[in-house]
C-alpha cells in the first residue's frame, strides 16, 4: 500500500561513490530519529504487557453472530511469544512504560507542530489520488510513481492513519486506566466496555501498520533504513539541482520557500 | 481540478530541498558516528531491561515498578479522591458472576456470624451482628463494578455507606490514615486508605438486586464499590481494623497494585 521510498527518482541510480558527484542531504532531523527509536522497543513493551493483561479476560473474536472464525489470540500466538499467564506482570510493566510511552509521544507531536515538519506527513489535498498512483507502481501496474515529497502520498496517509490510532489508543487506555477520575472520558468509547474493545483494535491496527511498515522498508533497501539512522539520504548533485539553478546555497533556503509551497 | 504535473513535481522537490546538504565526506564520518550512538542505544536498552526484571522484587514485582505503581498512586491521588463513579437506572443491572471464592469457600451458618471491629492498637471496639448494619441508613447503588482481569458488570447493590457505619468510631480511632478487612477465616485481607473508604460510594452491602447476598457473593456482608477493582471489595467480613500502617493486601503481595484505584 504505502512506500517508505523516499527521493523515489535517486533509486534507480547507484549509490555514487565517495569524490563522485554526491552530496548527503538530510531527511530525518535528529528529533524524529531519536523518538522514531525510543518509540519501537517502547511500543512492543506496551504490546507485550497488554497481550499479558488482555489473555485474563481474551473474549474478543472475528465472526458473525455465533459464528466464530478466528479468536484472539489463539493457544499458539501466546506460545510462541512465550506469555505466561501474568496479569498482574503486565499491569505493573504498562503502567508503568506507559508513561514513557506517552511522554515521548507528546514530545513527538510538539516537535511536529512546532517545527512544521508535519506537512510532510499530513496528506495534502492531491493525497489520495497520488497514493493509488503509489499502489498501482507498487504492486507493478504503473511504471512512474507519482511525483512525491519527503514522503509519498500513501506514505503520508498511512503515517498519518498510525499516528491517529496512537492518539486513540492512549485516550482509550486511560479511560479503561481511570474511568472514575477521568469520567467522562470513557463515554467517548460508549464506556468502560467500548473503551476495552477501542484499545484492542488499536492494538491490532499499530501491528498491522508495524508490518507493513517492515515489508515497505525492507523493500525500499539499505539507503532508506539508514536515513532514520543517520539522517541523510546521499544524492547526486545533478539529481538535486534538476529544479535548482543554485545548488551552493541550500543552506541558505529555509523556511520562505517551505511557506510558498504549503497549499 | 487539474494541475500542472511539472509544477506539483517541483512544488512536493522543493519541500525536500529546503533541508541541508553536507558534503559526502562529512556524511561518512556523521554516519559512523550514528551507527555508533545506535549501537550503545540498542546495547543500553537491552541491559536495562534485564538490569529491571532481575531486580529484587517488592510483593512479586521488580522494585522499581512497584516503586512507579506507587508514585502512580499518590498522582492519582492528588489529582482526586472524591469524584465518583456514574450510576444506572435499576433496569440496566445485571446478575453478577461469580470470580473468587479465597477465604469464602466452606459455607458458615449466619445465624452466628459477627464481625470484629478493631483499633490501631489491636484493641477490640465491637463485635457486630448484622442488626447493626440493617439499623445503618439503607441505600442502592447500581454501578459498574469491575474486574481486573477485564470484565465488568452492572450490579444492584444495596446496603450501608461505610462512612455512616465509621461515625460510630470516628472519634474513638482519631486520625487514622487505613482501614483493613479480612474474611472470618483470615485468608482474604484487603487494605483500604481512608479518603477512598468513606467515598460514599464505598458500601458495606447486604443485599444484591433487592435480595439477600448469597453466600458465594459474600453473606451476609460485603464491600463494593465502583472506584476500585473487584480485589479490594471483600465478601463475607470477618474484621473491620483501623490501623496506622499500611495494611496488608492479598493481591498487593502477589504482583498487584496496593491501591488498585480506578
Amino acid at each position: 500500500m504505502s512506500t517508505d521510498t523516499t527521493d523515489a527518482p535517486d533509486i534507480e541510480q547507484p549509490v555514487p561513490a565517495p569524490g563522485d558527484d554526491a552530496v548527503a542531504r538530510l531527511v530525518h532531523p535528529r528529533a524524529i530519529r531519536w523518538l522514531h527509536w525510543i518509540n519501537f522497543p517502547l511500543l512492543f513493551i506496551m504490546i507485550w504487557s497488554g497481550m499479558r493483561i488482555y489473555w485474563a479476560e481474551d473474549v474478543y473474536a472475528f465472526g458473525i453472530g455465533s459464528w466464530q472464525w478466528f479468536a484472539f489470540f489463539p493457544d499458539s500466538v501466546y506460545e510462541t511469544f512465550e506469555l505466561e499467564r501474568r496479569l498482574a506482570k503486565g499491569l505493573a510493566f504498562h503502567f508503568a512504560f506507559g508513561w514513557l510511552f506517552v511522554i515521548n509521544g507528546a514530545i513527538y507531536a510538539i516537535y511536529l507542530a512546532a517545527t512544521k515538519e508535519w506537512r510532510h506527513i499530513v496528506p495534502d489535498r492531491h493525497a489520495a489520488r497520488e497514493a493509488k498512483d503509489v499502489v498501482l507502481h507498487d504492486i507493478h501496474i504503473t511504471k512512474t510513481p507519482p511525483p512525491q515529497g519527503k514522503y509519498n502520498a500513501a506514505q503520508r496517509i498511512s503515517y498519518t492513519v498510525a499516528l491517529a490510532m496512537a492518539f486513540v489508543i492512549v485516550l482509550s487506555g486511560f479511560a479503561i486506566y481511570k474511568p472514575t477520575q477521568l469520567y467522562p472520558l470513557p463515554l467517548l468509547f460508549g464506556g468502560y466496555q467500548g473503551a476495552r474493545l477501542v484499545h484492542f483494535w488499536m492494538t491490532i491496527g499499530l501491528l498491522l501498520f508495524f508490518l507493513l511498515h517492515v515489508v515497505q522498508v525492507i523493500r525500499s533497501g539499505w539507503g532508506n533504513f539508514r536515513s532514520m539512522v543517520t539522517g541523510y539520504q546521499i544524492e547526486r548533485r545533478s539529481a538535486a539541482s534538476v529544479f535548482d539553478d543554485d545548488t551552493e546555497c541550500t543552506e541558505n533556503r529555509t523556511s520562505d520557500e517551505t511557506a510558498e509551497v504549503t497549499p | 481540478m487539474t494541475i500542472d504535473p511539472n509544477e506539483r513535481e517541483r512544488e512536493l522537490r522543493a519541500q525536500v530541498e529546503s533541508a541541508p546538504t553536507i558534503p559526502i565526506e562529512e556524511f561518512r564520518k556523521r554516519s559512523r558516528r550514528s551507527f555508533i550512538t545506535g549501537a550503545i542505544g540498542v546495547t543500553g536498552a537491552v541491559l536495562g531491561f534485564r538490569w529491571l526484571q532481575n531486580q529484587p522484587t517488592d510483593g512479586g514485582i521488580p522494585q522499581t515498578l512497584r516503586n512507579q505503581l506507587e508514585r502512580n498512586e499518590t498522582l492519582w491521588r492528588n489529582i482526586s479522591e472524591r469524584r465518583s463513579a456514574p450510576e444506572f437506572p435499576v433496569s440496566k443491572a445485571t446478575p453478577i458472576q461469580v470470580n473468587g471464592r479465597i477465604g469464602i469457600r466452606n459455607e458458615i451458618d449466619l445465624a452466628v456470624w459477627t464481625v470484629r471491629v478493631e483499633g490501631p492498637d489491636g484493641e477490640l471496639l465491637d463485635e457486630l451482628d448484622i442488626s447493626t448494619f440493617e439499623a445503618l441508613p439503607q441505600r442502592d447503588m447500581v454501578i459498574e463494578h469491575k474486574c481486573i482481569e477485564g470484565w465488568s458488570s452492572i450490579v444492584h447493590w444495596g446496603g450501608a455507606r461505610f462512612s455512616d457505619f465509621h461515625e460510630r468510631y470516628a472519634d474513638q480511632v482519631g486520625d487514622v490514615p487505613y482501614v483493613s478487612l479480612g474474611t472470618p477465616d483470615g485468608l482474604y485481607y484487603v487494605g483500604w486508605e481512608m479518603p477512598a473508604i468513606l467515598h460514599p460510594q464505598t458500601m458495606l452491602v447486604l443485599r444484591e438486586g433487592g435480595q439477600p447476598l448469597d453466600q458465594e457473593h459474600g453473606a451476609p456482608l460485603r464491600l463494593a464499590t465502583p472506584n476500585k477493582y473487584g480485589i479490594k471489595c471483600l465478601k463475607r467480613i470477618g474484621v473491620i481494623r483501623y490501623s496506622r500502617e499500611r495494611p496488608a493486601d492479598y493481591w498487593a503481595e502477589r504482583s498487584y497494585d496496593w491501591y488498585a484505584g480506578l
